[in-house]
């Protein structure tokens, strides 16, 4: 079992090895002149003010939090997508039920302005 | 076939997969989509990294331009002739005409061709260095090569006050998931190693030249009936054209793939800067966002399918001679699919976290040098992973049309009235075993080739979507479809069964 793996690791390792390659050269090859203004944050030729770390929109919050919510969901669905033919009506109906309670999550996702990124 | 071989195989495949998408893919991807802007601005563009060869080699390739011309000139009236002389031949039902029999003229057709097509390429190559000064350009390929060197010398820089560690690792989390997620790609069908050089059709092997008759006009299921008695099954080991053949098949694309999401977040996170914190925010949301919709599109595919390994995915089209975009719902879905992998490589009109008119570069604006590069280098090669994905997917894999094991089989029994060699029976061409995969593989990276110049179509087609344009288009129209199309599917299955 372990061994069908084996060429995942190997892959990764070679994946990892390139990445690593191109980093250190770059950082080995790469001259470095700091000067005072080089090193200020890059703003367009303005300075900054405050800190860098902005006070941040909820809505992005949000999106996690239904990216979670529905991720899962989508991962849910695979092994059933896979197994249909062998499940049937049964199944099928089965996951309505579950993709309704979903559905009606979106929708109150929806009706409730999480959605919105107008304002 | 022990673990030693296996190993040794799965290190061939990843050499290859390696070569073909960042060695080049990547770079000739970069250096079309510079050139196609460059055209479209009526710029010069990505054409000017020269190499200057040496003065003797340059006066021999001027000296050699009048000889490639006359060489031109004689391959293809040679090759003319030979056609006459077959014609003849046809005309007058003549057994040979000079001396020369049938099988002699068409090789005498291929070999004058050959030359001919060579001369005009070698003529085209010099004639273009000894206009340029002496210089190998190369349409500027050498361009993607000259900026990788000019990025590894550039100066390295690194915010005083980022987070030091989160900073480096950024870019690395985008390149290795990317690279990593070929491991499941399947680019051709199992190759049977003990039978390179046979013919092999339904788990029976014989060999090429004596199971082939050089008679024309002899029935094809006569024919294969004939081997089939002379053939012997297919044994030794067969080796899977995909680095790993996973039981989880596509879900190991969506878990490695995923994590090329932190890349962008904390790249942006950890560049002490506005610009780079809002662009990896707008970064994480919008690719989490699409990932539930490239998600939920698949979904469908496996309803079809049956299964989520890949590698049954494409042998299922090959075996049904129909490509999953035929399917109705399948349409629907390669056309969300499409959309969806367009955002998650957030690339024009889905660029926002790295649109310069707002945010200046996103969560690149503090990274320089290779480091840049890399983010770069994971874009193109996930343009290139959903474009293959996309193929298994909706496209047939390495299915080519007419093309079975045992070699070319068109539709119809029509017959050739002149058997070209004795690799043809009727309308049926013969191919080995080996060269029947090259040609999977090659057509596979055709197809794949022909996707990512669709997206680099769009990217230079469409205009920059808003923030909450994108976002709606995911949540409340693309996600809802999907599911819908889930539903539709379910239901279309169920009532064929």
């Amino acid at each position: 079992m372990l061994s069908v793996y084996l060429p995942v690791f190997l892959l990764l390792a070679v994946a990892a090895l390139v990445a690593i390659l191109m980093f250190t050269l770059t950082s080995v090859l790469g001259p470095k002149k700091p000067t005072p203004e080089k090193l200020l944050p890059y703003e367009s030729g303005s300075n900054t003010t405050g800190a860098s770390h902005l006070r941040l929109s909820v809505k992005f919050y949000l999106t996690a939090i239904l990216f979670v919510v529905f991720d899962i969901e989508a991962v849910f669905l695979y092994p059933w997508g896979s197994m249909f033919r062998e499940l049937g009506w049964f199944g099928f109906v089965e996951m309505l039920g579950f993709l309704t309670i979903l559905a009606v999550t979106l929708v109150y996702a929806w009706k409730k302005g999480a959605l919105e990124w107008e304002t | 076939m022990g673990t030693w071989e296996l190993t040794f195989a799965a290190i061939l495949k990843i050499l290859f997969v390696l070569l073909v998408v960042v060695g080049a893919f990547a770079p000739v991807l970069v250096w079309a989509e510079r050139r196609q802007s460059a055209m479209i601005q009526d710029r010069l563009g990505p054409r000017r990294a020269n190499i200057p060869l040496p003065r003797g080699l340059v006066d021999l390739m001027a000296w050699s331009l009048r000889p490639l011309q006359m060489g031109l000139v004689a391959g293809f009236a040679l090759a003319g002739a030979c056609i006459a002389l077959l014609a003849v031949m046809g005309l007058f039902g003549l057994e040979s005409v000079a001396g020369q029999s049938a099988e002699s003229l068409y090789w005498g057709v291929l070999a004058f061709a050959g030359l001919g097509v060579l001369s005009a390429l070698g003529y085209k190559v010099h004639r273009g260095i000894v206009d340029n000064g002496g210089n190998l350009r190369l349409l500027g390929m050498l361009h993607p090569a000259a900026d990788a060197m000019k990025m590894i010398w550039k100066e390295d820089f690194i915010p005083p006050r980022a987070d030091r560690f989160l900073f480096a690792l950024a870019p690395i989390l985008t390149v290795v998931p990317a690279i990593a997620s070929f491991a499941v790609i399947p680019f051709a069908a199992d190759l049977h190693w003990d039978h390179l050089t046979d013919l092999v059709h339904h788990g029976i092997a014989w060999e090429a030249v004596d199971g082939a008759p050089t008679l024309s006009g002899e029935a094809w299921e006569r024919w294969v009936a004939t081997a089939a008695a002379q053939g012997v099954a297919v044994t030794g080991p067969s080796i899977p054209m995909q680095i790993a053949s996973l039981n989880i098949g596509i879900l190991f694309i969506f878990a490695v793939g995923g994590t090329g999401v932190i890349g962008a977040a904390i790249g942006g996170y950890g560049s002490d800067n506005k610009y780079s914190l809002l662009g990896g925010l707008r970064a994480a949301s919008q690719m989490v966002s699409y990932e539930v919709v490239l998600g939920l599109t698949v979904v469908p595919c496996f309803m079809i399918y049956d299964s989520l390994r890949l590698e049954e995915i494409a042998a299922w089209q090959f075996e049904h001679g129909w490509w999953g975009i035929g399917i109705p719902p399948l349409t629907l879905a390669a056309v969300l699919f499409s959309f969806a992998a367009v955002a998650e490589t957030k690339r024009i009109p889905f660029d926002v976290p790295e649109g310069e008119s707002e945010l200046v570069g996103g969560y690149l604006t503090e990274y320089s040098g290779m480091k840049f590069g890399m983010f770069f280098t994971g874009e193109f090669v996930e343009v290139v992973l959903l474009a293959a994905l996309a193929t298994v997917l909706f496209f047939g894999g390495w299915d080519v049309p007419f093309l079975y094991e045992y070699g070319f089989d068109l539709p119809g029994s029509w017959e050739l009235s002149v058997p070209l060699t004795h690799w043809t029976i009727g309308d049926v061409f013969l191919i080995e075993h080996w060269a029947v995969i090259a040609i999977q593989v090659v057509f596979f990276l055709l197809k794949v080739i022909v996707i990512v110049w669709l997206q680099l179509m769009i990217r230079w087609t469409l205009p920059r979507f808003r923030y909450d344009q994108i976002m709606a288009l995911c949540w409340k129209g693309l996600l809802p479809l999907s599911l819908l199309n889930i539903l539709a599917t379910g239901i279309l299955v169920l009532l064929w069964n």
